[in-house]
């Protein structure tokens, strides 16, 4: 299984990294670690360019990340025009890892406060699909 | 290094839907940087085609609009980075042109994004970021726009109206550049009170989509001087690159790629941000020329807001930016837009921008941005 269920709409399938959907179906939100030179990669990466090793390892993101900006988004693209208006958001987890998600339907955008902390975790939409989304802690 | 001029600029009226082909709408740009120039299509050596491959119809494009343009059988070829596809053409013929291989390039861009329903290009707008990690979360243009402009806001306190005060000023020069999509100035309080498309930016926060072409004639210096009364000289380039998802920026509060794109383009032309008498920038959103400002050096980081306050970026300011109305009045036709700011530019440095006029300008800016600062050109040009 790919990247087929991944979000409101996807546009590809088949990665190296597909990995990853099997573990945010058991509940778990990975990186990656280059096992030689020991970078970390989010979005994840299964090749590691700057030493050129193919030998990474998955982590789990866990703990506290920093809410760096966000967006209520009113007109969504083709496919999204349901999900609107929704919350997109840039979350810092320190080590090198910044993610892109929505933010949790469960906050309103009269509490959200850049600097705020929140937790990623996996959701499951409708139609058996899944991503991943923050939360507060 | 001032071995390379550009000699002609031309482009179309930028609209809506323009009602032509895509090879009819580059000849009015085609025809407009030709006009006044001892040389004819057959004295060019070369085309560079630009404009954004996902709104095309046509495949393969340049040799469609090389036939049509009588340009055969001199080479032609495609460049592509969205919005900033013709200064990316721009370098590419001044690196032809030093390498020895031309002497004379015709940049060509055009995009007809009329062609797609509005269904298509939604479509399209939804593939703009990472397909894999970033676009099935509904990212769009606007939303990592906004993610920036909520950034700025936070650390700086740059505020809506702020961010308004921009649209005032580009909308005043707009109502009077015969090119532009919107000829009509809009107050404080209409763009404030705008619908929100995604927060903090509203309607009149963003600039429309647009068809429309741009053509800029550039040519070896001794070529130059004999065929332009006013030759007007490449004398800095930089381009740079960001990362393609949000998730891999460093900073929210500036564009890095500007910011890495500017370094060399002022360094090349021995220069910095203190003796640029004329500027246009890629303000695809209100932000986005605060951004640019601070990115260039016109402010320091976290005052840009400061120069649209007290009116320093309008025609008798300290530093003039986008007089002609911006991409905010002129609409942007993606790959055309970087081709329409060169014009721009030139013409101030030959001292035809009319009522815009910036009294002696010798020396200009363009900066121009391709996806979310995805892809930076920075090119100044000298009298």
């Amino acid at each position: 299984m790919g990247f087929e269920n991944f979000g409101t709409v996807s546009f590809t399938t088949e990665a190296k990294v597909a990995d990853f959907i099997t573990h945010l179906e058991a509940g778990r939100v990975m990186a990656t670690r280059c096992r030689k030179c020991g970078v970390n990669y989010f979005p994840p990466k299964a090749d590691c360019p700057k030493c050129l090793s193919s030998d990474v390892e998955w982590f789990e993101i866990k703990g506290k990340g920093k809410l760096a900006s966000y967006t209520l988004v009113n007109y969504g693209p083709s496919g999204f025009e349901a999900d609107a208006p929704y919350i997109l958001a840039l979350a810092e987890f320190g080590e090198g890892i910044q993610i892109l998600a929505r933010l949790s339907r469960e906050i309103e955008e009269k509490d959200i406060k850049v600097g705020m902390s929140l937790v990623v975790s996996p959701v499951k939409l409708p139609d058996n699909r899944i991503a991943y989304e923050f939360r507060r802690v | 290094m001032e071995d390379v001029a550009i000699v002609g600029a031309g482009q179309s009226v930028f609209s809506r839907s323009c009602g032509v082909s895509i090879r009819e709408l580059c000849f009015e740009a085609f025809k407009e940087a030709m006009e006044g120039l001892d040389i004819t299509g057959e004295d060019i050596d070369a085309s560079v085609i630009c404009s954004a491959p996902e709104y095309d119809k046509q495949r393969s494009p340049s040799g469609l609009i090389s036939e049509y343009l009588e340009l055969t059988p001199k080479p032609t070829f495609y460049v592509e980075t969205v919005c900033s596809s013709s200064s990316t053409g721009l370098r590419v013929a001044w690196s032809l042109i030093k390498a020895g291989l031309h002497k004379v390039v015709a940049v060509i861009g055009f995009q007809k994004m009329s062609e797609l329903s509005s269904r298509d290009a939604a479509e399209r707008m939804g593939r703009g970021g990472d397909i894999i990690w970033e676009s099935p979360f509904g990212v769009t243009m606007p939303a990592g726009y906004a993610m920036y402009a909520r950034a700025h806001m936070d650390k700086y306190g740059t505020t809506e109206e702020q961010l308004a005060k921009v649209r005032v000023k580009n909308s005043h020069y707009g109502a009077t550049n015969p090119k532009a999509t919107y000829r009509k100035e809009l107050s404080l309080e209409e763009i404030l009170n705008s619908e929100v498309i995604t927060s903090p930016l509203k309607k009149f926060d963003c600039c429309a989509n647009a068809d429309g072409s741009s053509c800029i004639i550039v040519a070896r210096g001794d070529v130059a001087k004999g065929v332009s009364a006013i030759p007007i000289w490449i004398i800095g380039l930089g381009a740079a690159t960001d990362t393609m998802t949000m998730a891999g920026r460093e900073s929210l509060t500036g564009l890095r790629c500007a910011q890495e794109a500017a370094k060399p383009a002022y360094e090349m032309a021995g220069i910095g941000p203190q003796d640029i008498d004329v500027a246009e920038v890629h303000d695809c959103f209100t932000v986005s020329e605060i951004l640019a400002y601070e990115d260039l050096g016109f402010a320091k980081p976290g005052e840009g807001a400061g120069l649209i306050e007290e009116k320093q970026t309008y025609v008798d300011g300290k530093i003039p930016v986008n007089v002609d109305g911006g991409l905010l009045s002129k609409g942007h036709p993606i790959g055309a837009t970087g081709g329409s700011q060169i014009r721009t530019i030139v013409r101030q440095l030959r001292g035809e921008a009319a009522e815009v006029q910036v009294k002696g300008a010798e020396i200009g800016l363009v900066h121009n941005i391709g996806g979310v600062g995805q892809y930076g050109n920075v090119t100044i040009l000298r009298r």
